[in-house]
């Protein structure tokens, strides 16, 4: 009876160590390596010394779509700034995702990530979901879902992450 | 009945074991969602129909809402 009460006792810990790590502010940014369309790997270790707007996407979510002009905008204003707009497809299907770029184009760079690892390295909460990254590498940022009044905020901390050298 | 005992330990030892294990299955992740996203996942296949029904449902129940709208069941809303 000792031996099973001792069992008992190990789960708790046995489940809280299955527990994912999740990227929060202040933690460096997990490394990764992904492919675009095209083929060429994009690794965020290349982006150093740049802000990333890193962005986990996927065809099959609304905040998605009204998130792509506003990360476009982002794109063209701040990319001579400095800032690289980084979205993370999680899409299985590619088909699924390429659809959705018909309707929904996005002026930035795409990666795809169709086993979800890097999302599960981040440990994303929801779709999508951001990771505002400064130039050193670290999490500055994180923001769950995407909504109109968050606009204005989010763009405002991209423009002091990228004013602080 | 001491010959008992340890056939019962063992049987608890296999309905703990499939307790434990039963809880293993992990949800899906927010980003494994894609399938379960479909309109063919939904409960209601059609939101127009679902939408009707519903109108019909709580105006005959004479009930108010129950479904985020508020109403006094005179199928007037």
């Amino acid at each position: 009876m000792s031996t099973l009460r001792m069992h008992l006792a190990i789960l708790p810990l046995a489940l809280a160590a299955t527990t994912a790590f999740a990227a929060a502010p202040g933690d460096a940014a997990p490394a990764f390596t992904l492919p675009e369309a095209g083929g060429a790997e994009v690794a965020l270790d290349q982006l150093k010394g740049r802000v990333v707007y890193v962005d986990f996407w996927a065809s099959w979510c609304g905040p998605c779509k009204r998130s792509f002009p506003w990360m476009s905008d982002m794109q063209r204003k701040y990319g001579d700034g400095g800032l690289t707009v980084l979205a993370i497809n999680v899409d299985k299907k590619r088909a699924d995702a390429q659809k959705f770029l018909v309707a929904t184009p996005g002026a930035f760079t795409i990666v795809y990530d169709p086993a979800g690892a890097v999302a599960a390295a981040y440990d994303v909460k929801g779709m999508p979901t951001s990771y505002l990254v400064d130039r050193a590498g670290r999490i500055v940022a994180v923001d769950s879902g995407f909504r109109d009044d968050a606009k204005a905020g989010i763009e405002a901390r991209i423009r002091t992450v990228l004013e602080s050298r | 009945m001491t010959g008992i005992r340890p056939a019962l330990r063992w049987t608890a030892a296999i309905a703990l074991a499939a307790l434990v294990s039963g809880c293993a299955f992990a949800p899906p992740k927010p980003w494994e969602k894609g399938e379960l996203a479909k309109p063919a996942m939904q409960f209601d296949a059609d939101r127009l129909e679902a939408r009707y029904q519903d109108h019909v449902y709580y105006s005959k129940e004479a009930a108010g809402g129950g479904y985020g709208v508020g109403g006094g069941g005179c199928g007037c809303n």
